[in-house]
């Protein structure tokens, strides 16, 4: 689950790191009324962002700087509501803008080939990280965290000096070690500033001080970890997600809506994106990739069924069950009620195997479902039964 | 002589008394593994299994009462990460992991723990392993083998019966069938069983069956081509037809930024000698066209 900037630098607060204050707005009069706030606090200028969950936004036109609180306004309300590659925008996020002296990146990601936590800090910052690695790899510090122990104070000061923050090592280490206390207090998979940046802030008495701070905060959380954290699913943007996503999602189910009319209901993630390849090797094209999971039930076959049939697209489905954890008769109970329910009648091709798979045919029989034994099989039948039920996807 | 799992496992089953630990255990039994013990902690000195297996508390009690060498859990995911620690610990050798939904975190200590201990984790998130006519360690149908002399690595569960039941189908059995699973952080990689098949005298071609993400394949092709040269190697990739940017279920199957496309794996594979199949019915027609005869 990604969280908004304004969500994700919260849990940066929460853990102790520096961070600008801000104040998120839902209209262009709230961006005003908070804008104002900050230039009578002393900032002479401040910053509306686009709160998308999408990286460029500051390319796209969503985040701009604002004068005054007629500006903020008139600002804000062009970024409400823009679309950035596909999302509207719902919220803005308004900060006094920072006097940045230099900018860095730094972030904490898990690292799946060396089994630990990577950090990455780059002297390079503000700009998209991908880049970074593809023209100037050696721009790009790495250290791993200890497994056990987390991270250290020896690595996170090799790191800073390897930044090239000697100046700032303090704060430097703080905010390294913060990202992964971070990551483990939140179970997050990724926990990323771009930029973290010296900036030059008002001292006491009239001087100027420079501090290293958190600009940006990306953050994503592992979803296998959500429910014993209390008050992050609250956190989830009701606005990013599509009905039907949050209907898989608490259905227990692993569901992508493509483009195509074969809708797909297999067991398993590799075997549901195999399906998918051989739907389309077999001259179809895929309505979704859905993963009912290991030891699925009827409920979710049922829950299943009735996400494949709300996409008006789908003109046929085709179910490849191959049982393991999962039984193939209760898969096959699930189907018989579920079509008993259905509310609009779409041809449907069932591959049972595995686990159970007898018994499973035994039902499929008396039901009259029409069967398949092999999957290459299961594919041309099911994209067969779609052709003939009009438009079949063309082939790209 | 198989790898992982063979005549030799003494197994002991973590979540024996719950129903998923129970209906597979019996399987594995029922396939001719060595069962030796369950734990289920709180219900020491109970029988499993129509009274076949002693149950006890703890896994150090059953590796003491039993000589069990091989561990499989099924404990959920919330006590999984504990119950790997719990077998690396009380001495177990090799431990299987089919809990699915474990977070990641977790694992990095699990993992590094398994590791110290000098015993080998396979999964989590994973259907376990077989040497047909052997032994049968998790959750992998039984039926779908055959006998033979082919290793089968894969990060699937079901894709994995897939590609072995079409090889069995086609008369071409297998010496040990491995799922290493799909989740981000695991114990055992492609390239470390490809490792394991290369130093077994019973396993003369290799069948990988790998998905988009991450570059795990590229790693193990990449090693195979080197120290794999004269064997026969076939492969599988899941995910041609997978959009950029969506995650495919399994927390490892996103392709991002152009990396861990299937174009990318096959491209490393091919490279390194391997025949790649468009369908997993294709593996052993393909294995015989790379000069397997078994």
């Amino acid at each position: 689950m990604k969280l908004q900037e304004a969500d994700a630098k919260s849990l940066l607060v929460a853990q102790g790191l520096p961070v600008p204050v801000w104040e998120v707005a839902n209209t262009a009069p709230e961006a005003r009324a908070a804008a104002e706030r900050f230039l009578a606090d002393g900032a002479d200028k401040v910053v509306i962002k686009a709160q998308v969950l999408i990286g460029g936004r500051g390319k796209a036109g969503g985040v701009k700087l604002a004068a005054s609180g007629a500006e903020a306004e008139a600002v804000a309300g062009q970024i409400l509501g823009m679309d950035i590659k596909g999302m509207t925008v719902h919220k803005v996020l308004v900060g006094p803008a920072a006097d940045i002296v230099k900018e860095f990146y730094l972030a904490a990601v898990l690292d799946r080939a060396e089994r630990g936590i990577l950090l990455m800090g780059s002297a390079e910052g503000g700009v998209e990280i991908e880049r970074v690695a593809e023209t100037n790899p050696e721009a790009i510090v790495r250290l791993h965290a200890h497994p056990l122990l987390g991270l250290q104070d020896f690595a996170a000061r090799e790191l800073a000096f390897a930044m090239g923050l000697g100046a700032h090592l303090k704060a430097a280490v703080a905010i390294a070690k913060g990202l992964v206390t971070t990551m483990k207090a939140y179970d997050a998979d990724l926990v990323e500033i771009n930029p973290l940046a010296i900036v030059r802030e008002a001292g006491p008495d009239g001087t100027t001080v420079e501090r290293l701070v958190c600009l940006d905060a990306k953050i994503t959380l592992d979803d296998s970890a959500l429910a014993r954290h209390a008050g992050l699913e609250d956190l989830r943007d009701p606005d990013e997600e599509a009905p039907e996503d949050k209907e898989a999602r608490e259905a227990g189910l692993t569901f992508i809506k493509l483009d195509g009319t074969i809708g797909c209901m297999v067991n398993g993630a590799g075997l549901a994106m195999a399906t998918m390849d051989l739907v389309k090797r077999a001259g179809g094209q895929p309505a979704n990739f859905l993963d009912i999971g290991g030891g699925a039930r009827a409920d979710k076959v049922a829950a299943a069924m009735q996400l494949i049939l709300a996409d008006p697209k789908v003109n046929a489905i085709l179910v490849n069950i191959f049982g393991g954890i999962t039984r193939g008769d209760e898969v096959a109970q699930g189907l018989i009620e579920a079509r008993a329910q259905q509310t609009r009648d779409v041809p449907m091709v069932v591959r049972i195997v595995g686990t159970n798979a007898t018994e499973a045919a035994a039902l499929l029989e008396e039901a009259r479902f029409q069967t398949a034994g092999s999957l290459d099989e299961a594919a041309a039948k099911a994209v067969e039964a779609s052709r003939a039920a009009g438009t079949v996807g063309t082939v790209a | 002589m198989s790898i992982l799992v063979g005549r030799d496992t003494r197994l002991v089953v973590q979540g024996i008394t719950g129903r998923e630990g129970g209906f597979h255990a019996r399987a594995s039994l029922e396939y001719g593994t060595n069962v030796v013990a369950g734990v289920t902690p709180g219900k020491g000195g109970q029988r499993a299994l129509d009274g076949a297996v002693p149950v006890f508390d703890t896994v150090a009690e059953a590796v003491r009462e039993t000589g069990a060498n091989t561990s499989l859990i099924f404990v959920p995911a919330a006590g999984a990460p504990d119950a790997v620690m719990e077998a690396a610990e009380s001495g177990i050798a090799t431990i299987f992991c089919i809990t699915e939904g474990i977070p990641a975190l977790d694992m990095i200590a699990a993992v590094e723990v398994v590791r110290a201990r000098g015993a080998r984790l396979i999964g989590p998130n994973c259907p376990g392993a077989t040497s047909p006519g052997r032994a049968k360690v998790g959750i992998i149908p039984g039926s779908i083998h055959l006998e033979g002399r082919v290793g089968v690595v894969s990060r699937s569960g079901t894709l994995t019966y897939e590609a072995v039941q079409a090889m069995t189908d086609a008369g071409v059995g297998q010496s040990t069938c491995v799922g290493i699973g799909g989740d981000p952080i695991i114990g055992t990689t492609f390239l470390d069983v490809l490792q394991l098949f290369a130093a077994d005298d019973e396993t003369d071609a290799i069948v990988l069956i790998g998905e988009i993400g991450g570059a795990a394949e590229e790693t193990a092709a990449a090693w195979a081509g080197e120290h794999l040269v004269d064997v026969p190697k076939v492969a599988f990739i899941a995910g041609r037809t997978a959009p950029e940017g969506k995650r495919m279920g399994h927390a490892g199957a996103i392709i991002s930024g152009g990396a861990g496309t299937a174009a990318s794996k096959v491209d490393a594979l091919e490279a390194a000698g391997f025949r790649v199949a468009g369908s997993p019915t294709e593996l052993p027609g393909l294995l015989r066209d790379a000069g397997y005869r078994g």
